[in-house]
């Protein structure tokens, strides 16, 4: 169990008569890059959600980082990052009062957020925008540095709720760079995406279908047992044989 | 056409969809109207008043009694001592203090001259003013009574007949207020709001590009409010006829244009903030400290224009209401015509232009 | 505590950074406060007055005299029945006096006589106030030539009671005394209720809040750190609102400014409250700002700023109970003017408290950071 940095049982959420997660369970292992893929509207999100403690499961089980989701959601918060899929950071504050005020919000010291912020700044080469406002920043551009702030305070996990959204494939390609580099230093990431080419990326995805986990496994198994060349094809196979 | 009207029902959906704005926006006519009817006047009625009487005789208990038996006074408690006076005063609730010295009735009978002394707590020197009227004229009564003079020589009967509005309803003034107040916030606030929360979020910029042409999508922003708001005066039409029997003595249709108009005015006007302002809270302040309170204290509805110092005389006149008011209460309260009405109607109309074409500049600019 | 400083500095970089914002938080409020002083004055001067004299004699001019120079009356002209009527109708004479035929005559024959005034009495209380002057002007006239015809003398005049009066803690009887302390607590109650609700929805609206809460952040500390700018922002505008109306107005401060602001802080404890209320149920800035609306209209009515509270309905006089803003207008007017202390002012202060207290309470344990 300790292994484990996210673990559900039967996990299920309801809205009313709607039944927007089943029921699905699954493990991640720490350190592990994790896919979570479906069609929009297939449950994504709330399960995601559920897992930040943003929302109330109806009914099942989990832990994340080794605490419970009903009891302990304070405590998983300490050890989580979250990006959501809307752009989070606020856009009339510069990048390094950004910085500041998240940093601040996590608890470290004053020391931390000063040297943390020029880390920062030098690894996504923005020390010349230091001081502009985010909303003067290019879409890709505050996608990573959104990232890189919710990974300010060293999470053992972090959420991300369809990161690249609306961004261009150099700078996904950049965005990734930034996740496997957390991921060598043995955060867990767990990824929602729609983009089936950064599937191919991730160590294990699982694929939802109207609330339940339909597949998961490694990329490479999947299309061996779909007998597809690409993620898209075992994407797609998935998706229709709902209708 | 047809995309218009499916933008039109979009919005729609998004105005009805949102429950708790819908109630309050039915609901909010209602309880002003019920406010202003019943529970908000200018009478005053029930001041509390302290007595510290010193004769303690028939004379001056007779003269408490008639000033606290009629509605406008209520007697709160009896002073011992002057010491006592200002302390009442400071407590907050004691409007007037009526001071009767020693040997009330001796005085009044020996050197035919009794003094009586009122004290009142001018801090609002309106309610201080009418208090002390009325006190005079119980204390006139009094006095006839007493000396059982009942035919003065010479005397001047002055015959006062109230013009318009014999029983002096201040209902007549608060449902055309109140009416011009809704249809302000509905159709400036709220446009001003839905266009800037567009622009906010981004998603008027999708609405741009979309085939439609920009006036024809902030129409279809409008045309919802406008519906909404023509409801809402007709729903206050109804409540002060039926409720407080506010005449319509004037053409019902001539009315009903008259309320057109203004919505469109009131309309322009948001659209106007709305291409002036970046943000929601920007738009809701310039609407609310720009348009609402002005509405309410500028254009005659609570506070007459005439005492106003002249600068603010002037000022009036560029707002909207001020003429949307003097319509609604000559078509209401004096059955005019078209013809009385022209200037006012003209003035909104010109207005409602004026504001449609500085709005139009804006827009264009950011378009280009 | 350190993360309410980190959400405080956030927030005022934002407040002071949205260049729209700041005028309206320290230019607008301002003019507001100047021109509602002027605006709201309720003593009637100058109403125009068409005057009929069919009677032409020495006594209906000397009353004429008389009404003009009251300071009340304007004339707007002197004209025959038909035309004064359409005055009236055109709104340019707000009243009509007629001085019927012979009225010297019958005055002095008949011992009596009539004269007559029309009021357009479509504001009713104008009308009321406008007839009150003219009846009393009628009145003090009435009496002098009697005097005069008669050639009494103040000391034959039969038994009466002489009243005197006095009007304490505002002599010159300045309506701006009595107004603008009120119109300080609306700037205030607006900054309090308003901004505060709306900056949280707005975090809703952006989806910035999530982000906030997926931190360890504690809601109570995020709540103070969003309440708290306002809290100093409208105690600052407070300050600034009192200084200008001493300049502009000479306002008499008869207490002690200390009681203002101690009530004024607990009075903002209740409006923060009522804004954080109401942002824990609205999701966006429209709703946020509708609502509060519709709740502040009444209580700002309903506060016996414009109206007395006493001539309400009782009813309506229980609910002001129930109405923050009644309470700190009076306690403003109270100390302002009349100089109440401590004695006078702490059982509203209690009420304000309670009220601070059940408020904020319910706002917080309403305030999810689950949905």
């Amino acid at each position: 169990m300790t292994q484990s940095a996210i673990t559900t049982t039967a996990l299920t959420k309801r809205f009313g008569n709607f039944i927007a997660t089943n029921a699905i369970t699954f493990d991640v292992a720490q350190g592990e890059i994790f896919g979570f893929l479906g069609a929009n509207g297939a449950g994504k999100t709330t399960a995601m959600r559920m897992l930040c403690g943003l929302l109330r499961p109806s009914s099942g089980e989990a832990r994340v980082a080794g605490f419970d989701i009903y009891t302990q959601t304070e405590k998983i918060k300490q050890r989580i990052g979250y990006m959501s899929q809307k752009f989070s950071l606020y856009e009339d504050l510069t990048v390094k009062e950004n910085i500041r005020f998240y940093g601040g919000i996590y608890g470290l010291s004053n020391r931390q957020i000063r040297d943390k912020t020029a880390d920062l700044l030098q690894r996504l080469s923005l020390e010349q925008e230091g001081n502009m406002l985010v909303k003067a920043l290019p879409l890709g551009w505050k996608q990573k540095l959104a990232f890189s702030i919710a990974v300010i305070h060293d999470p053992s996990i972090v959420f991300l709720d369809e990161p690249t959204g609306g961004v261009d494939p150099i700078t996904r390609r950049q965005f990734w760079d930034l996740i496997y580099e957390s991921a060598a230093k043995g955060v867990t990431i767990f990824v929602t995406t729609h983009y089936m080419d950064e599937a191919e990326y991730c160590n294990r995805i699982s694929i939802m279908v109207d609330g339940k986990i339909k597949a998961l496994d490694t990329p490479a198994a999947l299309k061996k047992q779909y007998g597809a060349d690409t993620m898209n094809e075992v994407f797609l196979q998935l998706a229709r044989a709902k209708s | 056409m047809k995309q218009f009207f499916e933008f039109v029902k979009k919005e729609c959906f998004h105005i009805f969809r949102d429950r708790r704005t819908l109630i309050i926006l039915f609901g909010m006519p209602v309880v002003l109207i019920v406010l202003f009817g019943f529970a908000i006047t200018n009478e005053i009625r029930h001041a509390r008043v302290a007595v510290l009487d010193y004769s303690q005789d028939a004379l001056s208990h007779g003269l408490v009694n008639k000033i606290t038996a009629s509605t406008y006074f209520d007697l709160a408690e009896n002073l011992r001592s002057e010491k006592d006076i200002l302390p009442a005063f400071r407590k907050g609730d004691i409007r007037m203090v009526i001071v009767i010295p020693n040997g009330f009735s001796r005085d009044f009978i020996r050197e035919r001259k009794a003094s009586i002394q009122l004290l009142t707590d001018a801090s609002d020197p309106n309610t201080a003013t009418t208090l002390i009227n009325y006190a005079n004229a119980i204390i006139g009564r009094y006095q006839q009574e007493q000396t059982n003079l009942q035919h003065l020589p010479l005397t001047i009967h002055p015959e006062v007949r109230m013009v318009y509005n014999p029983m002096l309803k201040s209902v007549f003034l608060f449902v055309p207020g109140v009416m011009t107040l809704i249809l302000m916030l509905v159709c400036a606030m709220m446009t001003s709001i839905t266009i800037t929360r567009e622009k906010e979020l981004g998603t008027m910029e999708i609405l741009l590009v979309s085939p439609l042409r920009p006036m024809l999508i902030i129409a279809g922003k409008v045309v919802p409010y406008v519906l909404l708001s023509f409801f809402i005066s007709i729903i206050i039409l109804c409540l002060g006829s039926w409720i407080f029997g506010m005449p319509v003595k004037g053409s019902i249709l001539l009315l009903l244009s008259a309320c057109g108009l203004f919505c469109l005015t009131a309309l322009s006007l948001g659209i106007l903030i709305s291409s002036l302002t970046n943000s929601q809270q920007t738009a809701m302040m310039v609407s609310m400290m720009g348009l609402l309170l002005p509405t309410i204290l500028l254009s005659g509805f609570v506070y007459p224009i005439e005492s106003m110092p002249v600068p603010l005389q002037i000022v009036s006149n560029i707002l909207p209401a001020k003429w949307f008011i003097i319509i609604l209460k000559d078509i209401m309260l004096k059955g005019s015509g078209l013809r009385q009405i022209a200037l006012p109607m003209g003035i909104l109309g010109g207005m409602t232009c004026f504001f449609l074409i500085v709005s139009l500049r804006k827009f264009k600019i950011r378009l280009s | 505590m350190r993360t309410i400083f980190f959400i405080l500095q956030k927030e005022f970089l934002q407040i002071f950074r949205n260049k729209s914002m700041l005028p309206i938080i320290f230019v607008v409020p301002v003019v507001q406060l100047l021109v509602l002083a002027f605006a709201t004055n309720y003593e009637i001067r100058n109403l125009s007055i068409d005057i009929v004299d069919h009677d032409g004699g020495n006594w209906s001019q000397q009353l004429k005299g008389k009404l003009l120079s009251s300071g009340y009356f304007t004339l707007n002209r002197q004209t025959t029945d038909k035309a004064a009527f359409d005055d009236l109708e055109a709104n340019t004479a707000d009243l009509i006096l007629t001085i019927p035929r012979h009225f010297e005559r019958d005055l002095v024959r008949g011992n009596e006589a009539k004269v007559q005034l029309l009021v357009n009495a479509i504001n009713g209380s104008k009308a009321g106030l406008a007839a009150g002057y003219a009846q009393s002007i009628l009145g003090d006239f009435n009496r002098r030539i009697r005097m005069e015809w008669l050639a009494l003398d103040e000391d034959d005049a039969p038994s009466h009671f002489d009243t005197s009066f006095r009007y304490w803690f505002n002599p010159g009887l300045n309506y701006k005394f009595f107004m603008v302390p009120g119109i300080l607590v609306v700037l205030v109650t607006l900054i309090g209720a308003f901004l505060s609700g709306m900056n949280i929805v707005k975090e809703k609206e952006m989806g910035t809040i999530e982000q906030l809460n997926v931190t360890p952040i504690r809601k109570f500390h995020f709540i103070i750190g969003k309440l708290l700018p306002f809290w100093i922002i409208a105690l600052f505008e407070l300050a600034f609102g009192l200084m200008v109306g001493k300049l502009v107005f000479n306002l008499p401060f008869a207490g002690s400014l200390g009681w203002i602001f101690l009530f004024a802080a607990v009075y903002l404890l209740v409006m923060l409250g009522l804004g954080l209320l109401i942002s824990t149920f609205t999701e966006t800035q429209q709703q946020a700002m509708f609502i509060t609306w519709f709740f502040l209209i009444i209580c700002i009515l309903m506060s016996g700023l414009f109206t007395p509270i006493e001539s309400m309905p009782g009813w309506a006089q229980h609910i002001t109970q129930f109405n923050p803003v009644a309470y700190f207008v009076k306690v403003i007017r109270m100390v302002m003017l009349k100089g109440s202390g401590w004695v006078d002012i702490r059982q509203y202060l209690f009420i304000m408290i309670a009220f601070a207290a059940v408020l904020n309470a319910v706002a917080v344990w309403n305030y999810r950071k689950t949905a």
